[in-house]
């Protein structure tokens, strides 16, 4: 089992390395002198040269990507073009940020989303399973800036119960922390709940339907127990993956709630390198979000192989 | 050998494509494709039965709530917000399908390749595809757009090109499970080359899949095209599009102007729930 | 045994509270308090009053079982038998009121232990199957929870029954040992994927026999295992119901099965009950046409291909649901009349305890057959001149993650030209593997020799010439899964024609309408896909495909296996008639020992990837023969009687990955030598007489006088 896990770390090594080469040599690809971006169009070009000279964008690309590359692994990501700063600890403040956001959504969807699916497929084809199955879909189904921009409408300008304004302040305490986290948490969770629970209903309807279903049943167990004891532990197995690979999505969920509440998040720092061409984060900042997601179906696929015992004891017999 | 009525349990190889008489009967449907047609009627012909011009600008009547003579009231330009969001479907009813066509095209391709030929090619062609759907889709796209430039073109391709490995690896799914069936070792008995199974035995068996990715996909792609218009990498901002109007008189909500995006934000949400509820009962009725 | 008493008591508490239950009720009170009193006990366990099941499809009810009514006594057997659309598995949903949702007992009652489950409020329900019934299925492995322990799983039926968690856990591993698993405790902590095939039908026997129930119902319980572990399973089952005392329900297709375990035999057929009553005399003298026809069709002791051929029954298996105005076998009956047309007949008593639903019942005796019982084939196999096939050496051997499972070992075979070879094994023997190989599906490992007419053949199919493509062809199990469901039949069989034969146009279209034709397939299938098909239909255009490119050898794995009893002979005779037309070889490949025998004129047995003996069919299946083949045949049940005694097989099947040194049968082999020589050394395949060989240390003449006085004990 060690050995199948050090095989799927080396596999995310690789895929993460691949990752790198890729958005290192399309960072290439954008026009754009990055000693002119910085310096404006009227510094003189003698001077652009200079800069670039210090950046070190005149040297060949092989050099600045093996550069570049080791530095990220020791934590340097280089140098912002348009703060002048170093972009690691802005970056991992960004990050702080998300990560709550992240979190708040996920504890949000994953109870939401599991207790959904699990009671639309004990109810299939009836009152409530329709009603999940439309509400999952519809909510998963619009953009999250619409969601987000309707809540707003509705909470912060009509109502003005919650501000239209994510970030709370640096040092604000925990509970006003939340309170400002309220409506940026609404349209993730409209957008993911769906899905997980779409994910949960066809596991536990299939689990229903199963043979040792029948054989409990048939045991003479109350249907709490065949629910609770036989058919959960083995529908819930194919969501757990399912939701690590949702954690992508949910992070470009981000760039757009984040840009909506003005939140100083991972996804607004992307998005506003992109836009200054701030190559430096740019990069630093896909390469971290690739980092996240590999790790995350990593953990996932752990779990997987703890929970499920076919693949902890291997198959024999 | 069961002689039990129930309904099969769904399960890829009894997939067929759909009765599209089952499939029209089902209300789900019949809601998402009256809303769709609607929607087409406006982007073909909108301009003709919009109470006023989407491009006339008004200064004097600017920001004006709904009213009897502008029924979404108008935007900062003084345009009527109605009219601009009939017209404003064409941007997204333009690029979105494209890409989708595009993507399911070269998604499927590949993943019939990927699934029947295995080996080293899917090792290898696997890592490109995972390593770049590690990315999320919004953001690879926003930079390619950053890289590029907007126009609609960049957008087809963009997201088309997004698309490809997502659609790649669900067809590589069910042509894995083709693979298990006899009549493709029966048919390379016979001496089929390669090529010709993908194409003349596996494809027609996986189509049911292509077809749900598809119409799933379309909602995706509608959505990506409004989120990259709200984000300011719209195709062009002058036409009316739903997108871009939000992210031009998004900055005065604080000041109560509400319509200016409200109604556009309704739009996109009544497009893409439709399309939804069309996927939704194609692939129900797919799945049995 | 606590059983009946017990669920008495439960029965008149129901009585007590659902005020519809019917008189019987009382009568059960009395018979019972009789029984308490120790005289006979007259009420049976389980009784169907005129049942019907419906099932609601695409808005429309389908009547599933019309007028089914039969009784199992106290302790009695009783055999339910049926090809698919019978309704044999709705009987025992409906039993334990597990039918599916769309799904509902629609006419009729039923009473278990005096008590109707139809009527059970939720609790009573719980009981009677907590204690009363208990359902054993097809599939152990599926019916066992992938993530609980096995332990407890056996113990939550004592739990139900109120015991605490420690004493149900011993009691787990009492049953388990009596359901004869060896080491109980070991078993117990195992998850189910790690048991085999039988480790696992036990354990749910055991938990279904745990709480003592005074019915036990069996749903095809060995149709998903080897022969060997099937018989052991079955002696297992029979052996527990002495002991118990339980009644019986025994649902199965497999007659020969029925006939072993049951006292008593009801036939189904499109959901009605046609023939009932005691298995013997219903086996050896059934009275109505579709007994008799079924009969026909499974080969017994002495009929070969063109002597005493297998009679087939016309027409199709009805449609689930499909309603009728008569008798429900008028289409496919050689004796329907008019006054069968018009009415559904009465059961009418045929001898004691006996019933049949049939107008002539008495003229059944006599009934006319669908196919003549002789028929000249002209083939006769080349046993003089070179063989057709040549294999030498040959090895298959497969990797995955790390352990490599040798599927074949050095494998010397030889096929005559125009003969029928019958590849004759268990899960595990390489009978499937050597056919793939054979047709270069997947390479075998090196140093292999395969000759084709005088000439090497390449390993694998892509590397193969047309002629070499075209010389061997392939009747798969399965025709769901042969045949792409997206092309038109005559795409299917045009393939072939073009591809192989390198026919086109006018040429083309008379090859095959002349194929169509030879496989009694009609123009007007031509038009349809294969899921328009019945399964002995899309197995003739299989058949159809195979010798489309005029091959002079075709490999047929298992080509009835996944077709109901009916309609496998009318297959089966097809391919006799087919090789005598177009003088092809087959490798025909079976569990099913009696349609070996009935087609083929050689046959080998492997076991574990070697051949174990190889030879001419009669002298293998009538001895000397291997020990393991010994095994085989006395562990099969047969409608002909138990060929003398049977021979128990210790253990398991081995795993391939690790097999057994020496002669890898030493595991179980009864007649293993006490010199030790088994363990050590692998036999050579040695000519026993001519044309005969065996792999084993027993020289040959010891063997004969062995299996003559009879079986180590």
């Amino acid at each position: 089992m060690a050995l199948y896990l050090l095989r799927r770390l080396g596999l995310a090594v690789i895929t993460l390395w691949i990752l790198s080469v890729i958005i290192f040599f399309a960072g290439q690809v954008l026009p754009g002198d990055p000693g002119r971006a910085i310096l404006g169009p009227f510094a003189s070009q003698s001077a652009v040269s200079a800069l670039d000279h210090q950046l070190g964008v005149d040297r060949p690309l092989l050099t600045q990507y093996w550069s570049w590359i080791s530095g990220a692994v020791h934590g340097d990501l280089g140098i912002s073009y348009q703060y002048r700063a170093p972009v690691a600890p802005m970056l991992f403040s960004a990050l702080d940020n998300s990560a709550k956001l992240a979190l708040f959504a996920l504890i949000l969807i994953i109870p939401l989303g599991i207790g959904g699916g699990v009671l639309a497929a004990l109810d299939a084809g009836g009152p409530v399973d329709r009603l999940v199955s439309l509400t999952g879909l519809s909510l998963a189904t619009v953009p999250e800036f619409v969601s987000g921009i309707v809540v707003i409408v509705i909470f912060a300008d009509a109502l003005k119960v919650l501000p239209s304004q994510a970030y709370a302040g640096s040092g604000a305490p925990f509970g006003t922390q939340l309170r400002y986290l309220i409506l940026p948490v609404i349209p993730l969770v409209f957008e993911f709940f769906g899905y997980i629970a779409r994910m949960a209903r066809a596991g536990t309807i299939e689990a229903l339907e199963s043979d040792y279903a029948r054989t409990a049943t048939l045991k003479g167990l109350r249907r709490g127990t065949v629910i609770f004891r036989h058919v959960l532990r083995n529908s819930l197995l194919p969501t757990i993956t399912v939701i690590a690979t949702q954690i992508g999505y949910l992070i470009g969920g981000l760039v757009v709630v984040e840009y909506l509440f003005n939140y100083p998040g991972v996804g607004r720092l992307i998005f506003n390198a992109a836009t200054e061409k701030d190559f430096p984060m740019l990069e630093a900042g896909v390469l971290t979000i690739g980092v996240i997601y590999m790790v995350a179906t990593l953990l996932a696929d752990v779990l997987n192989t703890q929970l499920n015992p076919r693949l902890r004891t291997g198959i024999t017999g | 050998m069961t002689d039990i009525l129930v309904a099969p349990v769904t399960d890829a190889t009894a997939r067929e494509l759909p009765s599209w008489r089952l499939v029209a009967r089902r209300p789900g449907f019949i809601i998402g494709a009256l809303i769709l047609l609607f929607w087409i009627v406006c982007a073909l012909f909108g301009s003709s039965f919009a109470p006023h011009s989407a491009y006339a600008q008004q200064l004097l009547a600017t920001n004006q709530p709904p009213s009897s003579a502008h029924w979404f009231g108008t935007d900062q330009l003084g345009r009527d917000v109605f009219s601009r969001v009939l017209v404003g479907s064409r941007s997204i009813l333009l690029v979105a399908p494209l890409a989708t066509l595009l993507g399911t095209v070269l998604g499927t391709a590949l993943g019939l390749a990927l699934g029947y030929l295995g080996g080293a090619f899917d090792a290898i062609v696997g890592r490109l595809v995972e390593a770049v759907l590690a990315v999320p889709a919004v953001i690879v796209a926003f930079l390619f757009i950053v890289a590029v430039g907007p126009s609609a073109q960049t957008e087809i391709l963009v997201i088309g090109f997004i698309f490809t490995p997502l659609i790649a690896r669900t067809v590589r799914s069910a042509v894995q499970v083709e693979s298990q069936l006899d009549y493709l070792a029966g048919a390379r008995l016979l001496g089929e080359g390669r090529i010709r199974i993908m194409v003349t035995e596996i494809l027609p068996n996986v189509l049911p899949t292509v077809l749900v990715e598809f119409t799933v996909r379309l909602g995706y792609a509608i959505f990506t095209v409004a989120t990259l218009a709200f984000l300011g990498f719209g195709v062009d901002p002058a036409t009316p599009g739903w997108g871009s109007d939000i992210n031009a008189n998004y900055g005065v909500i604080g000041a109560g102007y509400w319509w200016e995006t409200l109604f556009p934000a309704l739009a996109i949400a009544s497009l893409v729930i439709a399309i939804n509820l069309v996927a939704d009962s194609i692939e129900r009725v797919v799945a049995g | 045994m606590t059983g009946p008493a017990l669920a008495d008591g439960e029965g008149q508490a129901v009585a007590a509270s659902s005020d519809a239950q019917p008189p019987a009720a009382a009568g059960g009170e009395t018979t019972t308090a009789a029984a308490a009193s120790g005289e006979t006990i007259t009420q049976p366990t389980l009784s169907v009053d005129s049942l019907d099941v419906s099932y609601r499809v695409r808005g429309r009810d389908r009547l599933a079982l019309r007028n089914v009514s039969f009784q199992v006594g106290r302790t009695e057997s009783y055999g339910l038998v049926g090809e698919s659309g019978s309704g044999k598995s709705t009987v025992a949903l409906a039993l334990t009121r597990y039918l599916p949702r769309n799904g509902r007992v629609s006419g009729g009652s039923i009473s278990i232990n005096g008590a109707d489950p139809m009527r059970m409020s939720g609790a009573a329900l719980r009981d009677l199957r907590a204690r009363t019934v208990s359902m054993v299925y097809q599939e152990p492995g599926k019916a066992l929870n992938p993530s609980i322990r096995v332990g407890r799983q056996v113990a939550e039926v004592y739990e139900v029954a109120g015991r605490p968690r420690a004493e149900a856990l011993e009691r787990s591993a009492e049953m388990l040992r009596r359901v004869q698993i060896a080491d109980p405790r070991r078993v117990m902590e195992r998850y189910p994927h790690q048991l085999s095939g039988g480790m696992a039908q036990r354990v749910v026997i055991a938990m279904a026999i745990a709480a003592e129930p005074s019915l036990l119902i069996l749903d095809e319980p060995t149709t998903a295992l080897d022969a060997t572990v099937e018989a052991e399973v079955l002696d297992l089952i029979a052996g527990l119901r002495a002991e118990l005392n339980t009644s019986v329900l025994f649902i199965s297709h497999n007659l020969a099965v029925i006939a072993k375990m049951c006292d008593r035999v009801g036939v189904l057929y499109a959901g009605e009950l046609v023939e009932e009553g005691p298995a013997s005399e219903i086996f050896s003298q059934p009275r109505h046409p579709y007994t008799v026809g079924l009969l026909r069709c499974i080969p017994r002791r002495g009929q070969r291909k063109d002597h005493g051929r297998l009679d087939s029954i016309p027409g199709f298996l009805p449609q689930p649901g499909h309603a009728m105005s008569g008798c429900v076998f008028v289409p496919r009956c050689p004796i329907a009349a008019e006054a069968c047309r018009k009415a559904p007949p009465p059961a009418f008593p045929t001898g004691q305890d006996r019933t049949s639903r049939c107008y002539r019942h008495e003229e059944t005796a006599e009934l006319p057959r669908n196919t003549p019982a002789d028929v000249e084939l002209h083939t006769a196999p080349d046993l003089a001149g070179e063989p057709v096939i040549t294999i030498a050496n040959l090895s298959k051997t497969f990797v995955s993650g790390g352990e490599s499972v040798q599927a074949l070992r050095a494998v010397d075979l030889q096929v005559r030209r125009g003969e029928t070879l019958g590849l004759v094994g268990e899960s595990g023997s390489g009978k499937t593997t050597l056919a793939r190989v054979l047709l270069g599906l997947t390479p075998p490992d090196a140093n292999a020799s395969v000759v084709l007419d005088g000439r090497p053949l390449e390993p694998t199919a892509a590397q193969r010439g047309r002629e070499q493509l075209q010389a061997m062809q392939i009747v798969f199990q399965n025709p769901d899964s042969a045949l792409n469901r997206r092309h038109t039949v005559r795409r299917l069989i045009s393939r072939p024609l073009a591809k192989l034969a390198g026919l086109s146009g006018a040429a083309l279209a008379e090859r095959l309408t002349d194929l169509v034709r030879s496989v009694r397939l009609e123009e007007r299938h031509l038009i349809l896909r294969p899921r328009q098909l019945s399964g002995g239909l899309k197995q003739r255009v299989a058949i159809a495909r195979a010798f489309g490119g005029g091959p002079a050898i075709v490999v047929c794995d298992e080509p009835t296996s996944a077709l109901d009893v009916s309609v496998q002979a009318a297959i089966l005779n097809l391919l006799a008639d087919l090789q005598a037309k177009e003088q092809v070889t087959y490798l025909f490949i079976s569990h099913d020992l009696g349609l070996v025998r009935y087609l083929s004129d050689r046959i080998a047995v492997l076991y574990l990837g070697r051949v174990m003996e190889v030879g001419p069919a009669e002298r293998v299946f009538s001895g000397p023969h291997h020990p393991y083949t010994e095994a085989l045949l006395s562990a099969v049940p047969s409608l002909d009687g138990a060929p003398g005694t049977r021979i128990r097989l210790s253990g398991e099947i081995p795993s391939a990955a690790s097999p057994p040194s020496g002669c890898v049968f030493h595991t179980r082999c009864p007649r293993r030598l006490s010199s030790g020589i088994c363990e050590t050394t692998e036999p050579p395949l040695a000519e026993a007489e001519p044309g005969h060989l065996i792999s084993c240390h027993i020289p040959i003449d010891q063997l004969t006088n062995l299996q003559d006085i009879g079986p180590v004990s």
